[in-house]
């Protein structure tokens, strides 16, 4: 599913240049759940980034879903985004002006399904997420598990091959943050959704199949 | 949910400076829905279909006076059918209250504005009193005047042969319109014209304007045409032209109007653009981290870019539309007001151009605010640079 090749990434602040990423590899089959773990600085959210397309490598090659998407230019990479990724943040980033509903159907707008059938994905999708009953709901309305279960039934209404989550529970307590990692070991097993997850929490990362660990730029 | 919707939902993200904005939208478009058609009723060429009455004044302006001598020469002219003449005394009433006064000849007056009622018994009263005033109905209601009161008047203009600013009349009949429209235009007073030609100091056998009340089969435009040339080159050069431009130029002493009106509508819409320009850029900059997830989940630069302009051009299509809608209905009330006096139409045109007006305003203010929003680095962004 994703294939990381010799992968850098440099950034450029000013006249500083710093490199994050130093010629990275990785294999991710189809259906695993990894878990991207390492102290702060170390890479992991830019490797994340890189493999979601929401930035491109410096050098090397990037493989994700069968596609290269170092090569994909800005429009395509989103179309490729809204096709293939889903994506799920440490603080849900839902839009606060919209209902529950509508914040999961914001994915499909960019599809051609009429609205209907719209209504009825996010229908079931709430389903999946336990959150039927509150569909009507703005986020300021729900509480923090709640509100990332709204993120991951955004995440995955459009039925994406595979799950980006920067740290996802670590806005969450530990009770509602088990919840949330059975919600996502659920997709992953019974959906067959590969996902990728940055953690700093050793207990969420043992929700994962495996731990690929990064230091200073590199696969420890 | 669709994306006008989502739009709309971001308008009033914070209700108070939405609905304020949104206010200042509508009042702007409401002062340029009746500033515009001032505008365009003063700009417009004059319109000779369908008018029953002409007005002949000065060619110069209409302060300006004409001898008395050229009534039988207009009356000559095929087509006229009855002439009048007018001169403006003004009055006031009091100490500072001022009043529309002329002063004409009652058997003309009758003849040519038909539109005046009045009892038969009044309108001779009016032409054997030399020294007789008929005030409109609202004019004797205002003041509770009643026939068979002196009225005196003082005119600033027209000192009497003795010097005294002093006139008095006596009040012999109140007239109404014949219906609604000309009711509403009863503010105004007619004197006697002998007795104000006689007793002031100077400017003998002059007069401010004729009305010509045309015959049914005349063609307005070409017996106005006759008399300018029937005049022309003479010492006493005429310019005659519809009721309602005569009406606009009466209203246009006040100065050049299409110069104030562009004044005061580029200072409200340079306001206006700070206005909406502000609320747009705070609305995008509180909204990074939401423009990052728009991105995300894989709308397009030109997406967020649309939906950024979007916005802006809903708050200036809203409430610019709400703006010209009152704009029309007042317009509508300030005219049935003035009895049709001055014709305030917002009009298809008027509509035409205030569209035009809020589309360039929508880009105005947004383009910035929507270009940031293009602009934005997802990574940045969501990592809160």
């Amino acid at each position: 599913m994703v294939q990381v090749r010799d992968v850098t990434k440099v950034y450029v602040r000013g006249s500083q240049r710093v490199e994050v990423l130093h010629g990275i590899s990785l294999d991710i089959p189809r259906g695993d759940f990894v878990a991207l773990m390492g102290p702060s600085g170390s890479g992991k959210t830019t490797l994340l980034n890189l493999i979601g397309g929401l930035d491109q490598p410096t050098s090397g090659e990037l493989v994700v879903a069968g596609r290269r998407i170092d090569q994909l230019s800005g429009n395509a990479l989103a179309h490729w985004r809204s096709e293939n990724v889903g994506f799920i943040f440490q603080f849900y980033n839902l839009m606060p002006v919209l209902t529950a509903a509508d914040n999961i159907e914001l994915p499909l707008l960019l599809t051609r399904l009429p609205a209907a059938q719209r209504r009825r994905n996010v229908e079931i999708v709430l389903e999946i997420v336990g959150l039927a009953d509150r569909a009507r709901h703005r986020p300021n309305e729900l509480s923090g598990g709640q509100e990332q279960r709204v993120a991951i039934a955004r995440a995955i209404v459009s039925d994406p091959q595979i799950l980006v989550c920067d740290e996802p529970t670590g806005d969450l307590d530990r009770t509602t943050a088990d919840e949330i990692l059975k919600l996502l070991q659920t997709l992953n097993r019974d959906h067959g959704k590969t996902i990728v997850m940055v953690t700093h929490d050793p207990k969420a990362a043992e929700y994962a199949a495996r731990t690929v660990h990064l230091d200073k730029g590199l696969l420890a | 949910m669709t994306r006008v919707g989502f739009v709309l939902a971001n308008l009033f993200r914070r209700k108070t400076r939405g609905t304020l904005t949104l206010l200042s939208v509508v009042s702007a478009f409401l002062l340029f829905g009746l500033l515009q058609a001032v505008h365009v009723l003063f700009n417009a060429g004059v319109d000779f279909v369908g008018a029953a009455r002409i007005v002949t004044q000065a060619r110069v302006s209409f302060t300006s006076s004409l001898p008395l001598r050229l009534l039988p020469e207009i009356a000559a002219i095929p087509g006229v059918s009855q002439v009048m003449h007018e001169t403006w005394f003004g009055g006031v009433w009091q100490t500072n209250t001022p009043l529309t006064t002329f002063a004409t000849v009652p058997e003309q007056l009758h003849a040519v504005y038909p539109e005046w009622v009045m009892p038969e018994a009044q309108w001779r009263a009016f032409a054997a009193t030399r020294t007789g005033i008929i005030v409109g109905r609202q004019v004797a209601a205002q003041f509770g005047w009643k026939v068979g009161q002196k009225i005196p008047l003082a005119s600033n203009i027209y000192p009497r042969r003795d010097g005294s600013k002093a006139w008095a009349f006596d009040l012999v009949g109140i007239f109404d319109g014949k219906d609604d429209n000309w009711q509403r235009q009863t503010t105004q007073e007619f004197i006697n014209y002998g007795y104000f030609d006689e007793e002031n100091q100077f400017g003998r056998g002059n007069v401010n304007i004729y009305v010509e009340k045309l015959s049914p089969s005349a063609d307005p435009a070409a017996v106005a045409r006759t008399i300018d040339a029937r005049f022309e080159n003479s010492a006493d050069e005429t310019k005659t032209q519809t009721e309602r431009a005569f009406n606009v130029g009466f209203v246009k002493q006040i100065g050049d109007i299409g110069l104030i009106v562009r004044w005061i509508l580029s200072a409200v819409f340079f306001t206006l653009l700070l206005v909406v320009g502000n609320t747009m850029a705070q609305s995008v900059r509180e909204r990074i981290p939401e423009l990052a997830v728009l991105k995300t989940l894989g709308f397009t630069d030109a997406s967020v870019l649309g939906f950024v302009i979007a916005e802006a051009a809903a708050f200036c299509l809203i409430g610019g539309l709400i703006g010209l809608g009152l704009a029309t209905g007042v317009g509508a009330l300030v005219e049935r007001k003035l009895g049709g006096f001055l014709p305030i139409q917002v009009d298809v045109g008027v509509w035409a151009t205030g569209i035009a007006a809020m589309l360039a305003m929508s880009l105005a203010v947004g383009i910035l605010p929507a270009l940031r929003a293009k602009r934005l680095n997802i990574v940045d962004a969501l990592a809160g640079r």
